[in-house]
């Protein structure tokens, strides 16, 4: 008994210190983002000064604009183009689907630098030069792999019958999709979209190789500010810490609307 | 003839999309690794075939040896995260609470803040830590504090498919193997561990890749002094896309054999926990 109650305590706390890692940046960043000091190290007063400057800051308000504009533009073309794809694909013969299956897994599986350095590239050997439609296609081919890989296992799960009947019924085989097949698949189509929006605020890599010059988002004006730091003063720097904790608070609280919400449904549908 | 509407044509935008997008992209890859630039009399540019750009690089020693420490922190990193990351999903999966759904939550939290950002948290955090006395030796732990921020990264990437895999072993298994005389580190070894092994094949790719080509955490937190593999695809791709294409093939073939040893091109395994 008391073996139990060690080895139960020592799980918790293990568990505990590996969170407590992975969030005490984070925390650190909230504590001093209220703070009026410019280095962490420092302690001064309670201000808002940090919050002013982000707010105040035309440069960082264009780059999250950028970010958070990009993100729904491209989740939203990803899903429309990968939900019509996985259907698509799905009611193909055997070889067309294996063969789109495959070009499907290359993005998910592949070093994201290599997608991107092939389709630059590629993009500029043909004469097209970077602008806004090659960064879009670049986080397009990030993301649309993911919303194909979310929709194809509710296809499966689908019944196949159901699709039939409404064309027996009389549905035209469009009406069907709308009415019968989209409404079952929609779950995925939407974990889908949502996972195409993280990949696209969070990524880099493929926005360094693809983007216009001088179009810049938080990670890479975040990036650039931090290791190439000449033109950038502690107060740019201090501003993230404000956005950091932004972000941070607004995750927090769709984690917890959700997780409301969907109790809630729960609650109403027994 | 009238068009008549299918399911088979709403896949049709997307083929057209991976023709264009993906297939060609690395078909032109695979063409720039294998030729060179000549510039003849005239001043225009033309191709040549040449095996050249492997030779050129292979026998630089010092990008040899850069490629050496890269995969040493690769490999460095997915074995901190597997160590840290099986025993969180293996507590957590085994636990009986009812709220462990919300611990793994927190667990995959961070992954949505954006990872400079988060990566420039760890920096700070550094530069707190090495102003005192006790921790000064973290201003030039470049190496050290490049692999924390990988593990702190993509730590998350590794739990996921673990605790999935782990999850679904059936319980009764664990039953049979005490009543066939298993103690608990026998019914670890011989039932959970072999049982898991897709969830680690799975976890280890998605970890070893990043940490291989990510270099805006080695960029950070390793002031400059750390160079990864990816660093020279993009310095490559600033003056020289014949070698930038050579490496990225390199990095290509190797995804490619390590994807057909796991079987990774039919699962839905790695879906970055897309269904949680």
């Amino acid at each position: 008994m008391k073996h139990q109650i060690l080895g139960k305590s020592l799980k918790a706390a293990f568990v505990g210190l590996i969170l407590l890692l992975m969030y005490a940046p984070i925390l650190l960043l909230a504590i001093y983002s209220f703070n009026s000091v410019n280095n962490i190290g420092g302690w001064g007063e309670f201000s808002l000064v940090h919050y002013e400057k982000l707010f105040n800051d035309p440069v960082i308000l264009n780059m999250i604009g950028n970010t958070v504009v990009l993100a729904l533009l491209s989740a939203l073309l990803s899903t429309i183009l990968g939900t019509a794809g996985a259907l698509g694909m799905y009611y193909c013969k055997k070889r067309v689907k294996t063969a789109m299956t495959v070009a499907n897994q290359i993005p998910v599986i592949n070093a994201e630098i290599v997608t991107a350095l092939a389709l630059t590239i590629t993009f500029v050997s043909v004469g097209i030069g970077r602008s806004y439609f090659t960064l879009l296609i670049g986080h397009m081919v990030m993301c649309t792999p993911f919303v194909v890989l979310s929709v194809i296992p509710k296809l499966k799960q689908m019944d196949n019958s159901l699709y039939e009947a409404a064309l027996d019924l009389g549905a035209s085989p469009f009406k069907a999709l709308m009415k019968v097949v989209l409404p079952q698949i929609i779950p995925g189509v939407i974990s889908g979209f949502m996972l195409a929006i993280t990949l696209s605020l969070d990524d880099y890599i493929v926005t360094v190789y693809t983007r216009p010059s001088g179009f810049e988002t938080i990670s890479t004006y975040v990036y650039n500010a931090t290791t190439k730091g000449n033109k950038h003063t502690a107060a740019t720097l201090s501003s993230f810490w404000a956005l950091t904790t932004i972000i941070f608070v607004l995750i927090v609280l769709f984690v917890l609307g959700s997780n409301l919400l969907g109790r809630k449904n729960k609650e109403v549908q027994k | 003839m009238k068009f008549r509407f299918s399911r088979k044509t709403l896949g049709i935008p997307y083929a057209v999309f991976l023709l264009f997008f993906v297939i060609i992209p690395m078909l032109v890859i695979l063409f720039y690794a294998f030729t060179t630039t000549e510039t003849d009399a005239s001043g225009a540019e033309h191709f040549s075939f040449a095996l050249s750009n492997f030779g050129k690089f292979f026998s630089d020693p010092t990008k040899l040896s850069t490629i050496v420490y890269s995969l040493v922190i690769a490999l460095v990193t997915t074995v901190i995260c597997l160590l840290i990351a099986y025993p969180v999903a293996y507590i957590l999966a085994m636990s009986k609470l009812k709220k462990k759904f919300v611990i793994l939550m927190l667990f995959v939290l961070p992954m949505w803040i954006n990872f400079v950002l988060r990566v420039n948290a760890l920096r700070e955090i550094f530069n707190l830590l090495s102003l005192s006395p006790a921790f000064e030796w973290l201003q030039s732990a470049n190496y050290f504090k490049t692999i924390f921020g990988m593990v702190f990264d993509f730590l998350p990437f590794m739990i996921l498919p673990l605790y999935t895999t782990i999850m679904k072993i059936d319980k009764s298994l664990y039953e049979a193997s005490s009543d066939l005389g298993g103690n608990a580190l026998t019914t670890f070894t011989r039932v959970t561990l072999p049982l898991s092994m897709p969830g680690i094949m799975s976890g280890v790719t998605m970890v070893f890749l990043p940490s291989m080509t990510n270099y805006v955490v080695s960029d950070m937190l390793g002031n400059a002094k750390v160079t990864i593999i990816g660093k020279f695809i993009y310095d490559y791709f600033c003056n020289d896309w014949h070698m930038g294409s050579m490496v990225a093939l390199i990095l290509l073939i190797v995804v490619f054999l390590s994807t057909l040893l796991t079987g990774g091109f039919g699962s839905e395994e790695n879906v970055r926990g897309a269904n949680l």
